[in-house]
């Protein structure tokens, strides 16, 4: 018997398709979002979008689920109960900005910083710093400090311009590509899609990783390094590169500051700085007349060698001498590093092999003509097709600024940035750090009721650059830019609340937070930041931090912590400016950003935070935010993205200015958003031919940049193998100029501030015995889930609804374990109890976890008994803020010395079977959230989403067959 | 018992390379999020809130890893219906409600025919079918029926949404019943292969394997000599010269 029923083979879809951008990760892909009875039907890529091309990850095609999260807030609440006990009351929006300007009005026109705004997962920093500067705080960061800045400053200081989503391997040309540590979860579908080419072209796919997950998994080299000695490997790479003579010259001559002059003049304020002319030009000696000229000069051919004697004292001698010297140093022979590494001495040759291979033997050549920034013309475009990417693997921990520094001097030395072939800059980089501003907030630019003369958050360049108070000690909360953490680009929101119960450097009377869930996931000593954030003052009973207002889409762990709540909407029901004044969606080939829309109506009493912002900016009657009347100036966050003018003509949006016709540069244009919208939520435009290579020195590139309004002039310029600023805080460390560190923090400069790239032991690794703690633990990031957001998701928390600690087999073996066993795992901090799985595929000294999967019972709407509170676990509570104390009174962060990064992957644990009486269930645990707070709805017992569809589906069949 | 159909011309299925698939779960949701609104009965989940959540899925990806004492290979591998030439979950079922389509050869579910008594599901050696646990109806993959012949879809979208939506272009669409298709002449030049060949299902849908090996490697390397033995003095001629090249 066999009966083929007649099936709709067309059904309807949607009766409308709206296209704007995804926002269940960082990614920022396009999305054709198909609406069916004003709900949402199916979310797919936008196939012409730049970002995505069409396809969609796990995260975003789980949208429907988020937009409709039992776990959303409904409207502004104000706590009635104690903090963290999660009563509150609904209140009105009125009421709710009327508390906030009472609460930050008085600040304002006393003492601004006691204002600490941070933003977490923000994309709008380009509007939330310009709010804190308009403020008048120097307490502002986003949430960078704990994330990647290491790879971002270390990537600017460099080469002008870093991984993450501001570059991209020339994914059509390379021969070889190489992925240092955990990357899934930044630029993931541009970096699928790449790996998907490369694959399919057959092209080689290097993984630096301790475990085998995700990517590494396709790879066709599998490094599984011991976490934090990255930087070990690259130099012995870059060592034997230098030695088997596997080294671009003529790249290095040209385009890196490798022949440049450096004085050696030890134990003078000079030593280590470049040798300049009196105009400030850094100095090179000219093979060919044998003079000494700068660098700048046409025509010249730079000498590699040699050493000159000084008038005023010392030696002068290029770069490129010192780093031979320093690298070929048998410290990085394979063989001295390979136990250190966990990787053979003969692995790590064939790595050096394999990338002179593909750099050398491979060479790319396009035929396109091009003048560099002297005016001298090329006929070609040569490179070298190594590409590399690299995120917070390397980069969170205390050694991960000079990590990525000496990754980025690897692909120098191998010719392969901005080349045919090799790892290309997108739009607005390459950007050097003197093309970006300083930061603001140092104690005279801090005053009672006016704005702060510049951005809080910049690139400091040497000393004098630091946001200090005259003794020396943090203007900053978080004490970002003062000798704790000098170059910190990003902030260091994991101090904050720390710093600020601590009153180190002091206290603060408003914490106002957007996206941040530093109640749980996005806190070291998660624990500890519970309590602080509780705690009060003994003699006044008020809370240590007294006001802490939040802005969240949903109930996360945060919420029941703060004082005011601002619910703000879903990614579906918002504007936003992916801008290029902030984190654009820019390619290699074109400039590019992009909006979002509110593509559904909130059916709540929810506001998009940036709108909420600009009003309370409006009625603190912030410079900017208001008229000369006193009026709102901006109605919305629409109404900013299309009228407000960071200068003249240049906007958050750089599409469709003027009367629609002008790009870059142009009039605010009323109906830009429409015509944003009607192009699929985006901008682009390519770059032309003759500009799309070695863009830092490019003057098409250059002139381009001028014209889209990225820059003012041409900003050329050169790859900073050697560090100059590093070298003025070394000198300082010396004893060198008038600002100086305190005596307790000379020696921790002077060994990690050095011009060069170096490697040095992680610091917590170095503060407690290896035989106490001899395994190193980590998290890596599901594909499948973003951060908590995700855990609220159905769809996406069937997939990854618990989170075991994986351990290598011959560690299980010793321990006697095997998997669904319980094991305890201790650091100098804490202790948890969790669930093992065993793995292959993992360095033998090392355990980890999925990220931010362990929720605490009664969050995100999930019910007490969900897998991810019972089981799920966070490493957070292993992880300390502060360092081991040293005894000296100095609340040592647990960070980069150089950038203040968190080093989360620092961590050192021992590990020992759980007591089989002991409950299956993971320790800590803390009371429940009250589930009911906030939100609008009970969780269903059983979702069937579609169903009034397949229902219609199915009537329609039905007509159709009678 | 129900019966097959005689082999159909048109055998659409899927192609999956291994050598490119990093378990990133895409098709897996956008397949629950295409279909759950499509054919048949919604894709319901029970306790989506609560312990243990229970949905119903049509493809799932499973991770796990191939090693010995030399080295380590993760592989992640997709898993949906395969659409068998001799599909056993048809042939078994009570009710005539599991069918092969004589016309393409996509296996399908008659909801309205069928009793839940997951017969089909304990025949498929490959365990690609799921019982909805709210809808009590046998969910299996439909290969997208209602998209790849869709009027209402622009033609170049008219492909399972597992395929559209695969960040790595690791899943490919098309008639496997054509020698000369583009899915036919990848299976021939990549080795593409049948899950579990002994059962004699004879599955449509193929798998390319991994052709990456994640060595551990210890092997002596002959790419080039590393000059160990350079002396520093060695190197500098090499610049010297190098550089008068470059004038």
């Amino acid at each position: 018997m066999s009966f083929e029923p007649v099936i709709e083979k067309s059904p309807k879809v949607s009766d409308e398709i709206k296209k704007t951008t995804c926002y269940m990760c960082a990614c920022r892909c396009g999305i054709n979002v198909h609406i069916r009875d004003n709900k949402i039907r199916y979310i797919e890529g936008n196939k012409d979008h730049p970002i995505n091309k069409g396809v969609l990850c796990a995260k975003g095609s789980a949208g429907i689920m988020q937009h409709y999260s039992p776990a959303r807030l409904k409207s502004p609440m104000k706590r009635i109960g104690p903090r963290g006990s999660g009563k509150f009351e609904p209140i009105t929006w009125d009421k709710a900005l009327s508390i906030a300007t009472d609460w930050l009005e008085p600040i304002r026109n006393k003492d601004p910083k006691k204002l600490a705004f941070f933003t977490g997962r923000d994309q709008s920093q380009a509007l939330t710093g310009w709010w804190a500067q308009q403020f008048g705080t120097p307490n502002f960061a986003a949430h960078g400090g704990f994330c990647s800045v290491n790879m971002a400053a270390g990537g600017i200081y460099t080469i002008g311009g870093a991984f993450w989503e501001f570059g991209a391997p020339d994914w059509n040309l390379t021969e070889m590509f190489v992925l240092f540590g955990v990357a899934e979860d930044h630029d993931s579908n541009p970096i699928k899609i790449g790996l998907g080419k490369l694959k399919g072209r057959g092209k080689r796919v290097v993984s630096v990783n301790p475990v085998q997950t995700g990517y590494a998994a396709i790879s066709d080299d599998w490094y599984g390094i011991t976490p934090g000695t990255d930087g070990l490997l690259i130099l012995s790479l870059i060592r034997e590169l230098f030695l088997s003579n596997k080294i671009d010259v003529n790249y290095l001559r040209r385009y890196t500051n490798s022949p440049w002059l450096v004085i050696q003049n030890p134990g003078k304020n000079n030593d280590g700085l470049f040798l300049r002319d009196q105009s400030g030009q850094p100095q090179v000696i000219d093979r060919l007349s044998g003079k000494i000229v700068s660098h700048s000069k046409k025509g010249i051919s730079p000498e590699m060698s040699g050493k000159i004697k000084l008038d005023t004292g010392g030696f002068a001698i290029p770069v490129f001498k010192i780093m031979y010297d320093t690298y070929i140093n048998s410290t990085y022979s394979p063989e001295n590093i390979s136990s250190k590494v966990g990787i053979s001495s003969n692995r790590i040759r064939k790595f050096a092999a394999d990338l002179a291979d593909a750099a050398f033997s491979r060479e790319v050549v396009i035929n396109q003509p091009w003048t560099d920034w002297k005016g001298e013309k090329h006929k070609k475009m040569i490179g070298r097709p190594v590409s590399m990417h690299a995120m917070r693997g390397i980069s969170a921990h205390s050694n991960g600024f000079q990590t990525c520094r000496a990754l980025h001097v690897l692909q120098l030395i191998l010719g392969s940035i901005e080349v045919p072939g090799g790892w290309r800059f997108k739009p607005p980089y390459p950007k050097p750090p003197e093309a970006h501003p300083k930061p603001s907030g140092k104690p005279n630019q801090v005053q009672p009721g006016k704005p702060l003369t510049g951005p809080p958050l910049g690139y400091v360049l040497s000393p004098e650059d630091l946001i200090i108070n005259e003794d020396g000690s943090p203007q900053r909360i978080d004490k970002a830019y003062s000798w704790d953490a000098p170059m910190s680009a990003h902030g260091l929101m994991h101090m904050v609340i720390s710093n600020a119960v601590a009153g180190d450097p002091y206290h603060i009377d408003v914490l106002f937070m957007y996206m941040a869930n530093m109640a749980w996931n996005s806190s070291m000593n998660t624990r500890g930041v519970m309590e602080m954030l509780t705690e009060k003052d003994g003699d006044t009973g008020e809370y240590k931090i007294p006001k802490i207002i939040y802005s969240d889409a949903y109930s996360s762990e945060m919420v029941a912590y703060a004082d005011l709540i601002l619910p703000d909407t879903t990614y579906l029901e918002r504007h936003d400016a992916i801008s290029l004044l902030d984190r654009p969606i820019c390619e290699a080939d074109a400039v590019a950003d992009a909006i979002r829309w509110p593509v559904l109506k909130p059916d709540r009493d929810v506001r998009g935070f940036q709108s909420v912002l600009l009003d309370l900016g409006a009625r603190l009657k912030l410079p900017g935010m208001v008229n000369d009347d006193g009026s709102a100036k901006y109605k919305d966050y629409a109404d900013y993205i299309i009228n407000h003018e960071r200068k003249p003509g240049i906007g958050p949006l750089a599409g469709f200015r003027g009367n629609g016709d002008k790009s870059g540069r142009g009039e605010p244009n009323p109906g830009q958003i429409e015509s944003y919208m009607s192009n699929g939520a985006f901008w682009h435009k390519e770059i032309p031919e003759e500009a799309r290579y070695f863009k830092m020195a490019n003057m098409e590139y250059q002139k381009f940049a001028v014209d889209i309004g990225i820059f003012d002039k041409p900003e050329p310029y050169t790859f900073q193998i050697y560090s100059e600023p590093l070298q003025k805080f070394q000198l300082a460390a010396l004893g060198h100029g008038n600002i100086q560190p305190p005596e307790n923090m000379r020696d921790r400069i002077k060994s990690s501030f050095t011009p060069l790239p170096i490697w040095y032991e992680p610091f917590e690794g170095k503060a407690v015995l290896e035989d106490e703690y001899p395994i190193h633990a980590l998290t890596q990031r599901p594909m499948a889930m973003y951060h908590s957001w995700g855990s609220q998701n159905p769809w996406l928390r069937q997939i990854h609804g618990q989170n075991p600690m994986y351990i290598p087999i011959s560690l299980a073996m010793k321990h006697n374990l095997s998997d669904g066993d319980w094991i305890w795992v201790t650091s100098h901090h804490g202790k948890i109890r969790v669930p093992i799985l065993t793995m292959a595929g993992l360095n033998k000294k090392t355990i980890w976890t999925w990220n931010a999967i362990g929720k605490r019972k009664g969050a995100w709407q999930l019910d007490e008994d969900a897998p991810e509170a019972k089981k799920g676990f966070l490493l957070n509570h292993l992880i300390k803020e502060l360092l081991p104390a040293k005894g000296d009174g100095q609340r040592w962060s647990n960070s980069d010395p150089i950038t203040g990064q968190a080093a989360w992957f620092d961590l050192k644990v021992k590990i020992e079977k759980a007591n089989i009486n002991e409950p299956h269930e993971s320790y800590p645990q803390f009371p429940p959230l009250p589930r009911e707070y906030g939100t609008i709805q009970d969780p269903p017992k059983k979702l069937r989403y579609g169903i009034e569809w397949t229902k219609q589906n199915k009537a329609h069949n039905k007509s159709d067959n009678s | 018992m129900t019966s097959l159909p005689d082999p159909s011309a048109i055998k659409l299925g899927l192609v999956i390379d291994l050598d490119i698939c990093v378990g990133c779960q895409a098709c897996v949701v956008n397949c629950k999020e295409w279909n759950t609104s499509g054919y048949g009965a919604p894709l319901s989940d029970e306790n989506p809130y609560s312990s243990n959540p229970n949905g119903a899925w049509l493809n799932r990806v499973h991770a796990y890893e191939e090693f010995n004492s030399e080295k380590v290979k993760t592989v992640h591998f997709p898993k949906s219906c395969l659409h068998c030439e001799d599909a056993p979950c048809v042939t078994v079922c009570p009710t005539g409600a599991s069918y092969k389509r004589a016309e393409d050869g996509i296996v399908l579910v008659n909801e309205d025919w069928c009793i839940g008594c997951g017969l089909c599901a304990w025949s498929c050696p490959y365990g690609a079918r799921e019982m909805d646990p709210v809808e009590n109806v046998m969910k299996k993959c439909t290969l997208c029926v209602d998209r790849i012949y869709n009027d209402n879809i622009p033609e170049e979208d008219r492909v399972p949404a597992c395929v559209r939506t695969c960040p790595t272009s690791a899943r490919h669409f098309g008639d496997l019943g054509d020698p000369n298709s583009k899915v036919s002449k990848l299976v021939a030049e990549r080795g593409g292969y049948d899950l579990l060949p002994e059962q004699q299902t004879k599955p449509v849908n193929k798998y390319l394997p991994p052709q990456s090996s994640c060595e551990s490697n210890e092997d002596q390397f002959s790419l080039l000599e590393m000059a160990e033995s350079n002396s520093p003095k060695g190197f500098w001629e090499w610049m010297d010269n190098t550089l008068e090249r470059l004038g």
